[in-house]
């Protein structure tokens, strides 16, 4: 009982073959697309890496990258067989490669919707390495003078300023971290003194901001300095201001941004993926019915084309019993102790095929 | 004396209408981008409006979008031209759109030109309109609860931020200006109380700039206040300190801005007046050839073409005696409306005769 049996005429055939041709070579077009948005997303996961911790989420991009190559590879590949495919001469000569052509078509299809479900599952592991990653500039932000370190401060205020955020989560971070380099205290204040020595590490810790976390929307000034405290400043509310400094998180931001990326990459290659299905079947279905001509010899007749020869169990059942006698042919038979010169008649038939085969009349040469 | 005659046969008569239609088709799309060239241009100067006093600037991308609209249109029937002038039935219908057309493909390169010229021109006054504008805007910077003000704020922010530059000409024109709102002052205060004292209009003035004046290239984290007192902040001196703030003024700023947009699109813009010029020439090439053919017995036979039946100084003379005529035409046409109406029309018989003699055949 074959899988979605269809009968195909001489002009059914062409004109699967041509559509066919044409699929491919749109299908090309788009495995250069998918290699340019893994190209895109490398480029802007880049962008960020003094951001962003030591996390293994190169792989999605180049997994995208890798898989739009091949997908051009292929279907150049597939291209070529189709357009050879409507003369029944030619595909003599991808008869034989057809049938590998599909299952390795088969097995790729496959890699582009695992590429696709990565670009979702991405997120918890860019969350993680954002946080890290956050941190740790944050914390080197007062650097300026390491190097190796000296231009986390421009990067950390141009973040900010550009995606609108403050900190980590908020603008308290900046509160338990000193971001005032030493070099610019005056440590014979006696305010200065106390500040050091109010903290168990010796940090000089202030309840202020940098200048890149002000809100531009704000009517007022931006009060940057002696945020918590509502005396220093006239009519000024400390818990009610919303609008003197931005009050998203920078990793809240950046993961929004990428997000958004990865989902409508995600959605580009699930599209992408449906469309390399449809061009798979199309293709299977003109091998068997090609095949079916050439059994039947006459290449003008009509012919069955199908997915599956047998139903899906008898054909996972046949191709598992290959996959044994495969094992098997490599054991040696131990029914006669061992000693290879004593006769024993073969049980496996599939090694070597029957003892008992009838003389074939030879086919006429066609 | 004719200008630039050149031999043309069947064979190349077809190859010159072929090439004259691809080279029309190119015209399009070089119409096209300097279209969408004008646009680009309009939205970048419209997006900063607020900052400039007035619109003079404008008249570049106008002209820009106004050309490109035109020149797609012109050369679009250059293209329909070529299609019929190898078919002498179809061809004569052309004759008389083909001066007008001419005249505007003519007009079109110069007002490319024109371009060209005024984004050079143009530089002064677009920094007179930035500094006024500028100006304007740190003035009413404070007035964030003044309808129709409001904005002004955020608007400068965003620009020295964006445009890494800080004040009109540089930073110190924050200090003659009163930026901080006075519902955010202390009228209690001592200091406050002085400083507004100490200035004749009352105004709240402070050597400190906006936090968006800060530059974040800097080493230190930024000082914004007390700006001109070294001894305010540990390790600092007001002449020697660089990095702290942006250095520029935002006028220079947006005039560099501008004036690299307009020149990085001067190469675009000749190339265009190029391709428009070439046009022009091959269709008056394609036209003398097309009607010198019909005009002999056998139309496949070979004919002249040329740019002007003239040398330039006669065509010019032509030109300049028909426009007279026509003038004085006109005018005697209106002194004989005052004398009475039977002496006119001798008149107008009169010089109908004389325009008719003293007029040559135009060039065809």
């Amino acid at each position: 009982m074959a899988v979605l049996r269809v009968k195909f005429t001489k002009t059914k055939r062409d004109k699967l073959a041509q559509v066919l041709w044409i699929l491919n070579w749109i299908s090309v077009v788009t495995g250069a697309i998918l290699f340019s948005l893994g190209l895109f997303l490398k480029v802007e996961l880049n962008k960020r890496e003094e951001l962003m911790a030591d996390r293994n989420i190169q792989y999605v991009p180049n997994m995208l990258i890798a898989v739009g190559l091949i997908a051009c590879a292929i279907n150049f590949l597939g291209g070529k067989i189709c357009y050879d495919c409507v003369d029944s001469t030619k595909f003599l000569r991808w008869k034989l490669i057809m049938l590998p052509y599909i299952t390795c078509c088969f097995f790729f299809t496959f890699c582009v919707l695992v590429g696709a479900l990565m670009c979702y599952s991405m997120r918890g592991e860019l969350e993680e390495s954002l946080r890290l990653g956050l941190t740790e500039a944050m914390g080197f932000y007062k650097d300026t003078d390491t190097p190796g370190r000296c231009f986390l401060k421009r990067t950390v205020d141009m973040l900010q300023i550009e995606f609108q955020c403050c900190g980590n989560n908020g603008y308290r971070d900046w509160f338990q971290i000193q971001w005032v380099s030493s070099r610019y205290l005056d440590m014979s204040q006696k305010e200065v003194v106390d500040r050091l020595r109010s903290n168990v590490e010796g940090k000089y810790l202030v309840d202020g901001v940098p200048f890149s976390c002000c809100n531009t929307d704000s009517p007022r000034p931006c009060i940057q300095h002696q945020i918590t405290n509502n005396s220093a400043h006239f009519s000024y509310e400390h818990q009610r201001e919303m609008l003197n400094l931005w009050m998203k998180g920078c990793r809240q931001a950046l993961l929004e941004y990428f997000t958004h990326i990865m989902q409508s990459i995600g959605l580009t290659v699930l599209i992408i993926w449906l469309f390399e299905l449809s061009v798979l079947t199309g293709v299977r279905f003109l091998q068997t019915s090609l095949e079916n001509v050439l059994r039947q010899g006459d290449p003008e007749s009509d012919s069955d084309g199908w997915l599956l020869e047998n139903s899906l169990m008898e054909t996972a059942r046949i191709n598992l019993n290959i996959i044994k006698s495969l094992g098997k042919c490599n054991q040696i038979d131990t029914g006669s102790n061992g000693d290879p010169n004593i006769d024993v008649p073969s049980s496996s038939k599939a090694c070597y095929g029957p003892d008992n085969v009838p003389l074939k009349q030879s086919p006429e040469a066609s | 004396m004719v200008l630039l005659k050149m031999k043309f046969n069947q064979q190349r008569r077809v190859r010159l209408a072929q090439g004259l239609w691809l080279l029309s088709w190119l015209a399009v799309m070089s119409g096209t981008f300097v279209f969408c060239l004008g646009v680009y241009l309009k939205t970048e100067l419209v997006r900063r409006a607020e900052v400039m006093d007035n619109t003079e600037i404008h008249v570049v991308p106008n002209i820009l979008m106004m050309v490109g609209l035109a020149s797609i249109g012109t050369n679009w029937v250059a293209s329909r031209v070529c299609q019929d002038s190898l078919d002498a039935s179809r061809f004569p219908r052309w004759k008389v759109l083909l001066l007008a057309w001419f005249a505007v493909a003519a007009l079109i390169c110069c007002l490319l030109l024109a371009v060209v010229v005024l984004s050079y021109a143009l530089q002064g006054r677009l920094e007179e309109s930035l500094k006024v504008g500028l100006r304007n805007g740190i003035r009413f910077y404070k007035d964030t609860d003044v309808p129709g003000r409001c904005f002004q704020k955020e608007t400068i922010d965003r620009l020295q931020m964006e445009f890494r530059c800080c004040g009109n000409s540089n930073f110190k024109d924050w200090f003659e200006v009163q930026w901080v709102n006075n519902r955010y002052l202390d009228f209690t205060a001592k200091d406050v109380k002085d400083r507004v004292r100490s200035n004749v209009d009352s105004r709240y003035l402070l050597d400190g700039v906006p936090f968006s004046c800060c530059n974040p290239a800097s080493p230190r984290p930024c000082l914004q206040y007390h700006l001109t007192d070294n001894n305010a902040h540990y390790s600092y001196d007001f002449h020697s300190e660089e990095l702290n703030l942006h250095h520029r003024g935002c006028r220079q700023a947006l005039t560099d801005y501008y004036m690299d947009l307009m020149n990085s699109t001067g190469p675009g813009v000749l190339s265009v007046i190029l391709i428009q010029v070439s046009v022009l020439l091959s269709m008056r090439y394609l036209q003398t050839a097309i009607e010198g053919a019909m005009a002999l017995e056998s139309p496949e036979g070979d004919s002249e073409g040329y740019l002007l039946e003239k040398g330039v100084k006669e065509t010019f003379e032509d030109l300049k005696a028909q426009v007279l005529v026509m003038l004085k035409f006109d005018q005697a046409e209106a002194k004989a409306a005052d004398v009475c109406p039977e002496a006119a029309e001798a008149e107008k018989g009169a010089d109908n005769a004389a325009e008719k003699a003293a007029s040559p055949p135009p060039p065809s």
